[in-house]
């Protein structure tokens, strides 16, 4: 094998100037051309990455809170989520269908995966963000007279949202990435350019769609970002001022 | 020894944290570094194992020029206690006490039952050799720390705060024992604290620092809290300085009168005066007001809160028994712990007075 | 479907080699033969280079710019590779798909091993670095004796993530003709066999979670208990840990990638 790549190297070289020299022509004609189809597929792509971490986000709160509240919970809980972070993606879509009762390659399978890996990671983020909220804050502003769900809404919950909004941000590039995976099994996102240009390149190589994907998937990936930074921002003004 | 010979730094910035040092550490004995935040004490301190490098100058460890060999190699010569103990957490207490045995080679059977003894000598429990530091408490923590500094047994000790993040009862402790284990070791310990009164407690001699890096003054405690060279220095040592410094004036004899006592279980003698009760062995327990008491004298009836003087004790020690007695009569007692007699604060300040006589 | 699954599964032919079908062993084995090679390559670049990076301070952009990698999509890139190198090796041997395949998993591992090793020393509190110092330990020894000790936790949690998403990649490598268990997914799923695709993500999970569960347990002897927490109930002194742990918690998380 160490001949036959060494042997391949100018060839490969050669391959990767024609990839970076003739794409950008090529490319925004394939992206006008595909337009209207690539724009459906980003839109999907989107929703397919933010929705499945906001229902994760609404059912982490509790779960995580329930971990926090009752230390007993933690370990147990821990274990589980960590075992559902564990499974591959692909591996997890292919199984929702049969345990859910749902068809094999039902469009509904890939929210349902995704919500779940969310849901896994987001209530570890939220339990140990509570944990790190100071026990003095907590008893201040229990002295003060903050009932129990008050509390937790007014001090405990902004307190912890630095935390919380560092674990949205791993989870929602993650998702970015893993829709695209669905688009290995046919799913519609922006997957499916990858498998477009591999189908079109089995002679011949051809790479508009595939860059115009990963070039999509990584903007994708830094808006949402940079949203929920926006969103820490604007929730966490106090960290703001001492920035300075 | 430890010789400061114009030791100076200087950041890239322009600030000097230390100038032109000149300060010596004698042999055998603690020499405090203290003054505020600034000061450069810290920086002085590190520099002698040359955590700090000095810009210009020279430190000198005895004969040496600490400059002369590979840091790490004089670092191993120089035990280093810091505030926050700064043990090893994924080693055992007997490991983390034999570290500097075991970088200079020595065997691990040889250096950890070096290391126990070091525990016990610090005040420690054996039972602790096998845990790790999260399972100590701050001052346990700090304990190790001085073992650890100590295991190599180095001639020269630094020590950067080391009791000041503990709180004040245990802080009170740790520093009672340091004495005592200085007086078995007798190293060479510059100390470095920004609390005055540690510094007063613990050094042989105490040398202020002033922000800028520069040397205030250098003295034994007694004649730093007696005559501060300037303003600087007096405001640093504080107020109450004239009675701290009768802690280092002896008292030698002291006049006593005879003082009537009573005893515990006996009959509630007559009078209005306070009488002073003792044990059997003539042990003060406290005074008691004939008034307020019927029947027999009980441990209940008594009042407590008088310190007691020991014959040649400190000026301090015997003004403090005069001054919280209850019937204004100081309690002096010999060093058993019995009764030798009493005297009145006036009789102390007579003493202070004929000893501030110009000689 | 539960029960087709279940008869696949337990069918024997699906297990050995024939000379049409390579069978569930012969694909297990070539999962684990090349997440293995890209994972021994991750480890060999990414640990040296993020403990050294940790331990001097320098060149700490590097660990932005491989974090930064986190952003490209698997898939695409895996794709991309494929299609540019596989070309030049046509009809020889699979290396076209393979070299590519390794690319983008040492790529993929990378990112967490070196920025928890960074992280890892850089937690290391300033105390005890500089008592290791103080006590007169050289850059190598303060490293090896103290840094490297102490930043195992994060290391681990690192190697972890890493093997997890090499497992997870590796299987989606089947979809660009590479052997491996992902090849039962996309065999199944491209001959509406369902029972196979559905054991072939049985397989994978099975893999990730035994082989994750492995690392957990020389985790668990090698990182010291004065770390772990794992410290008779007795000798325990209150935690103060809440804002270490969160501290720890964030490098964890940054590890976390897709899978």
């Amino acid at each position: 094998m160490s001949t036959a790549a060494a042997y391949a190297v100018p060839d490969l070289a050669a391959h990767v100037v024609q990839a970076a020299s003739s794409s950008p022509g090529a490319f925004f004609s394939y992206f006008l051309d595909n337009r209207a189809r690539t724009l459906d597929w980003l839109w999907a792509h989107t929703w397919l990455s933010v929705v499945p971490v906001l229902v994760g986000l609404l059912l982490a709160l509790p779960l995580g809170w329930l971990a926090r509240r009752y230390s007993f919970v933690y370990p147990p809980m821990m274990s589980i989520t960590g075992v559902l972070y564990t499974v591959p993606s692909i591996a997890l879509f292919v199984l929702i269908p049969p345990l859910v009762g749902l068809d094999p390659l039902s469009p509904l399978q890939v929210p349902i995966a995704l919500s779940l890996y969310s849901t896994a990671l987001l209530v570890r983020v939220v339990a140990d963000g509570l944990a790190a909220v100071p026990q003095d804050t907590i008893a201040a502003a229990t002295a003060i007279g903050f009932r129990p769900v008050n509390r937790f809404f007014k001090v405990e919950l902004p307190i912890a949202v630095p935390v919380i909004t560092a674990g949205l941000r791993v989870a929602i590039v993650a998702n970015v990435s893993i829709v695209a995976v669905a688009g290995t099994i046919g799913m519609t996102n922006l997957g499916l350019l990858f498998d477009e240009g591999f189908k079109l390149s089995t002679d011949t190589p051809y790479y508009p769609p595939i860059v115009l994907g990963i070039v999509l998937c990584v903007l994708l990936a830094l808006v949402l970002d940079a949203l929920v930074v926006a969103l820490d921002r604007s929730l966490t003004p106090w960290r703001r001022a001492v920035r300075r | 020894m430890i010789r400061f010979d114009r030791a100076t730094k200087k950041y890239p910035d322009g600030t000097v944290a230390v100038d032109e040092l000149e300060l010596e550490a004698p042999t055998g004995q603690i020499t405090v570094l203290v003054g505020p935040s600034g000061c450069g004490k810290t920086t002085s301190l590190r520099m002698v194992n040359r955590m700090i490098e000095p810009t210009s100058g020279t430190i000198w460890l005895d004969d040496t020029d600490t400059a002369s060999m590979p840091a790490h190699e004089l670092r191993r010569k120089i035990g280093y206690v810091i505030q926050h103990a700064g043990l090893f957490p994924h080693r055992t207490i007997v490991d983390n006490v034999a570290t500097v045995p075991y970088l200079l080679g020595t065997g691990k059977r040889e250096a950890r039952s070096r290391a126990m003894e070091l525990l016990e000598r610090v005040g420690l429990d054996p039972a602790f050799a096998k845990r790790y530091p999260a399972q100590l408490s701050g001052g346990q923590q700090q304990r190790v720390g001085v073992a650890r500094a100590l295991a190599a047994d180095p001639p020269v000790m630094l020590m950067d705060e080391p009791f000041s993040a503990v709180d004040p009862v245990v802080r009170d402790q740790l520093q009672d024992e340091f004495l005592r284990l200085q007086g078995e070791l007798g190293k060479t310990i510059v100390f470095v604290t920004h609390d005055i009164d540690e510094a007063i407690k613990l050094g042989d001699r105490v040398a202020v620092l002033r922000v800028g890096g520069t040397l205030a003054q250098v003295a034994p405690p007694a004649e730093l809290l007696s005559r501060p060279v300037d303003s600087f220095v007096a405001g640093f040592v504080g107020r109450d300085r004239g009675y701290r410094a009768l802690g280092f004036t002896e008292s030698g004899a002291l006049p006593t009168h005879d003082e009537p006592t009573a005893r515990l279980g006996e009959a509630v003698p007559q009078g209005h005066d306070l009488v002073l009760v003792v044990d059997g062995e003539q042990r003060p327990q406290g005074w008691l007001d004939p008034a307020s008491a019927r029947g027999t004298v009980e441990e209940s009836d008594l009042l407590r809160g008088g310190t007691l003087a020991t014959q040649g004790g400190t000026l301090r020690a015997a003004l403090d028994a005069c001054l919280s007695s209850p019937s204004r009569r100081g309690v002096v007692v010999d060093e058993q712990g019995r009764l030798l007699g009493s005297l009145t604060a006036r009789e102390v300040l007579d003493l202070i007075e004929r000893d501030e006589e110009p000689a | 479907m539960i029960g087709d699954t279940f008869g696949w599964l337990t069918d024997a032919a699906h297990w050995r080699s024939t000379n049409f079908d390579t069978g569930i062993w012969d694909q297990l084995l070539a999962h684990v033969g090349f997440s293995a090679i890209a994972l021994v390559v991750a480890l060999l670049v990414g640990l040296p280079l993020g403990l050294w990076i940790g331990h001097t301070g320098r060149a700490t952009w590097l660990v932005t710019v491989v974090n930064a990698v986190r952003a490209l999509p698997t898939v695409g890139v895996l794709v991309l590779l494929v299609v540019v190198i596989a070309p030049n090796f046509y009809g020889r041997t699979n290396a076209g798909y393979l070299i590519p395949t390794e690319i983008v998993l040492v790529l993929l591992a990378v990112p967490p091993i070196l920025s928890n090793a960074y992280a890892g020393v850089q937690n290391v509190p300033p105390a005890v670095r500089d008592a290791a110092f103080g006590m007169g330990m050289t850059g190598r020894q303060v490293l090896a004796r103290v840094e490297l000790p102490n930043a195992l936790p994060l290391i681990f949690s690192g190697f972890r993530s890493a093997t997890l998403q090499v497992i997870a990649t590796a299987t989606i490598a089947s979809y660009v003709t590479l052997g491996g268990l992902g090849r039962f997914i996309y065999d199944g799923l491209a001959q509406q066999d369902y029972p196979q695709m559905i054991s072939g993500g049985l397989l994978v999970a099975a893999l990730a979670l035994s082989v994750d569960l492995l690392l957990a347990l020389v985790q668990r002897y090698t990182v010291s208990r004065g770390l772990t927490g794992r410290l008779p109930r007795a000798g325990r002194v209150r935690r103060e840990g809440a804002d270490s742990r969160s501290a720890v918690l964030t490098e964890e998380l940054a590890s976390q990638g897709a899978r």
